[in-house]
């Protein structure tokens, strides 16, 4: 073998040997976990972002790199994350509607050990049923949402009327006398994208006419009644060119964008939407959006229902295969302490029951300049915030109940036949 | 030949075989790369879709044989799908080629600009797919889209229109979308082809009487079919496996009336869980691409034409 020919074998295999121990050799310095959530409802990423320097600050031995993405790319995020042996990400965001899918997958850590009694006395009784099954739990509460109905003062003002609608059919009134006297051509706008927020609506307005997405026998009920009612409701309101069609192809942020830039009078959606309102950076009704109880149909209240909105908290949830649980959870526990939540509760309230009474509530009112409509508002919706189904197959179940509302408001089906094929998939799900 | 002259010495292999020996040696690092990288996902994938494999970690798989393939065959949503991308796909890439085949001869020509022409031909492809996507969804929106604002300016339209809402207005909207985004690479390489024509051809037609039309079709065009071949092929595999631009403009929606067969997959593999369905429908698109590139061959190629 010629001279050149062994040394390029020689470097070769050194260069091997080095990679190889290179890849198990151990680096010094900040272990660094990754954390994935959404830029939607909650803290603004640059909140966050300043949370987790601060944490960083307190804790040299711990990098937090922080990653935003829609809310609707979080779940399958995660999925592919998990594929990953150590995982893409330490912790991520996890929504009411994924534990039970994902702690059948194994994905969650059970963090029952790691919760004091602080935190379990402390935080919303509530919070901690979204991410406790069978007595263990799966995460961290971070953010108790609910959807909520906000409405614009000077446009209601202007078309005469002195108080917002307490029902859907009063919302019609109101809505048909603002588009006649054209102070806006759609008055009303949702987030009806073929998206889980859809089924949010649709849940708001199911609960609000005494109907149920399943019955007690767990089977789907939304294809009753009560949901034929609410899905022709629907799509009446488009045709009569109150409810904004673009609503069909809108997310929670598009109808954000429609409310604020003064297009609409009524708008039905999470709590980020109202500090949104008021920044004058992007907003151009600045000072004009208000709060009402969520009306419900007439229907609904003759049978007793007082306000229907749907819950869409979340919590932060390890992941089971992270090599870094500890240091996640304790900025976990950072992001979610009191104290940082009552600092940074303009876009998201606290998750602790204290900060709701005596001196920390007046103190939780002075934090921000929207916080003395915004708890008052939280503590009258949350109450009245109706559960979507914990099963392990939601997402896909969801997605055929997304398909059916959709097919009824664009006319491709009747919202019976829609509904019941919608329900059917649900029946063939749970029998899986 | 110095080599040759040399006393004959006992050696185990001549220095063309040690030479190949230490080639092999210094490719072995990449090969195993690109096992790992290319045949490994293939044969895994392969493997799972024969499989019920639910996403999870130490999650059961069992073996269900066709089952997945036989699920997707049989359930009509499906074969909706199908038809789906095969409309998206049929018209995207005969609007591209008719266009880009346009451009090309447009181009070759060399008006007044030509060269602006050919590099501003570059900026809509070389615009990731993403950014394309959300560009039109911006132009297409309801509320603030340019669409609506030019129409209003020329007075076309009284009210905006929410475009996307349409069930049977979204897919061609895509349609349009996608064009404006890969017409330029069909007609990159169509004017490629047509700059390496012998001009004598055309020439000495001209001078035999054919007018620009004949010209053409009776010349440039099969000399062309070569390079359309290539652009069909290539526009074909990638059309019919869309995904990111009809995620980012409309979500498969209004009502799935643009949900495509690769999105589907995306949704059983990532949404739904269902690894083994993911994997049969991604053996399925593959199969229906091949056997499109295979027509396209048959019909296309004559060599004997070259």
């Amino acid at each position: 073998m010629r001279p050149i020919n062994k040394f390029l074998i020689g470097l070769l295999t050194l260069a091997m040997i080095i990679s190889v121990v290179g890849c198990g050799a151990k680096t010094s310095g900040p272990v660094t976990i990754h954390i994935l959530t959404q830029d939607q409802a909650g803290m603004k990423p640059a909140e966050i972002d300043q949370i987790a320097r601060d944490f960083e600050a307190l804790n040299p031995d711990i990098k937090v790199v922080m990653e935003y993405v829609g809310y609707d790319a979080i779940h399958d995020k995660i999925t592919t994350g998990m594929a990953a042996n150590p995982p893409a990400y330490d912790a991520s965001m996890i929504d009411v509607i994924w534990p039970d899918e994902f702690i059948k997958a194994g994905y969650l850590l059970d963090v029952t050990s790691r919760v004091t009694s602080d935190m379990k006395t402390g935080i919303f009784p509530s919070a901690w049923n979204g991410v406790t099954r069978n007595g263990k739990i799966y995460g961290m509460p971070w953010l108790m949402d609910t959807k909520y109905f906000m409405y614009n003062k000077d446009i209601l003002q202007q078309a005469g009327f002195s108080a917002p609608p307490k029902t859907w059919e009063e919302l019609v009134t109101q809505a048909t006398k603002i588009k006649q006297m054209g102070l806006v051509e759609f008055p009303i706008v949702w987030s009806w994208a073929q998206l889980e927020a859809v089924v949010c609506d649709f849940t708001v307005l199911l609960y609000g006419d005494g109907g149920t997405f399943l019955d007690a026998n767990g089977k789907p009920s939304f294809n009753n009644a009560a949901g034929v009612q609410v899905l022709t409701w629907m799509k009446q309101t488009i045709d009569a060119g109150l409810t904004n069609p673009t609503s069909i192809t809108a997310d929670e942020n598009a109808v954000r964008d429609n409310f604020i830039a003064g297009n609409s009078a009524f708008a039905v959606n999470w709590l980020f939407q109202y500090s949104d309102s008021n920044n004058p950076a992007i907003s151009k009704i600045v000072g004009k959006a208000a709060f009402a109880p969520m009306p419900v149909f007439a229907a609904g209240a003759s049978a007793g229902v007082v306000s229907s909105s749907v819950d869409g908290s979340s919590s932060f949830g390890i992941m089971a295969t992270t090599p870094n649980p500890d240091q996640t959870w304790k900025f976990l526990e950072y992001l979610t302490s009191n104290a940082i939540q009552t600092k940074f509760s303009a876009e998201m309230l606290p998750i602790w029951q204290a900060d709701f009474q005596g001196d920390a509530l007046t103190q939780l009112l002075a934090a921000t300049p929207t916080n003395p409509i915004t708890v008052p508002a939280f503590l009258g919706q949350f109450p009245y915030a109706n559960e979507r189904p914990t099963v392990s197959y939601y997402n896909e179940g969801s997605a055929a109940l997304r398909l059916a509302i959709q097919q009824a408001l664009t006319g491709i089906k009747t919202p019976q036949q829609a509904l019941d094929e919608a329900a059917a998939t649900w029946v063939t799900l749970a029998g899986k | 030949m110095a080599q040759l002259s040399k006393p004959m010495v006992k050696r185990p292999f001549s220095l063309r075989q040690q030479d190949a020996r230490v080639a092999w040696l210094l490719l072995v690092p990449s090969l195993i790369v690109l096992l790992g990288v290319t045949f490994w996902p293939i044969l895994y994938t392969f493997i799972l879709s024969f499989q019920n494999a639910p996403s999870g970690i130490n999650q059961v798989r069992t073996f269900v044989g066709l089952g997945n393939y036989l699920e997707m065959l049989k359930d009509t949503g499906f074969w909706e799908t199908i038809g789906r991308t095969m409309y998206f796909t049929v018209a995207s890439v005969s609007v591209e080629l008719i266009l880009g085949l346009a451009v090309a001869q447009l181009i070759h020509s060399r008006p007044w600009g030509w060269k602006f022409l050919r590099f501003s031909l570059i900026i809509p492809w070389a615009v990731p797919t993403i950014v394309n996507g959300s560009m039109w969804r911006w132009i297409y929106s309801a509320d603030f889209g340019a669409l609506n604002g030019v129409l209003m300016q020329l007075g076309l339209i009284k009210h905006y229109i929410p475009w996307l809402t349409f069930p049977n207005l979204a897919m061609p909207l895509v349609i349009v979308a996608d064009v404006w985004h890969m017409m330029p690479f069909v007609a990159l390489i169509l004017q490629a082809a047509l700059a390496g024509l012998p001009a004598e051809l055309d020439e000495a037609a001209s001078v035999d009487g054919a007018n620009a039309w004949q010209r053409f079709w009776k010349i440039r065009f099969p000399l062309l079919r070569p390079a359309i071949l290539v652009a069909l092929i290539a526009r074909t595999v990638d059309a019919f496996r869309v995904f990111d631009i009809v995620y980012i403009l409309t979500n498969g929606g209004p009502a799935s009336k643009t949900m495509t067969i690769t999105y589907l997959t995306y949704l059983n593999s990532f949404s739904y869980g269902k690894q083994g369905i993911g994997a049969a429908l991604s053996f399925l698109i593959s199969f229906f691409t091949i056997a499109m590139a295979i027509i396209y061959i048959r019909v296309l190629y004559r060599p004997e034409e070259n």
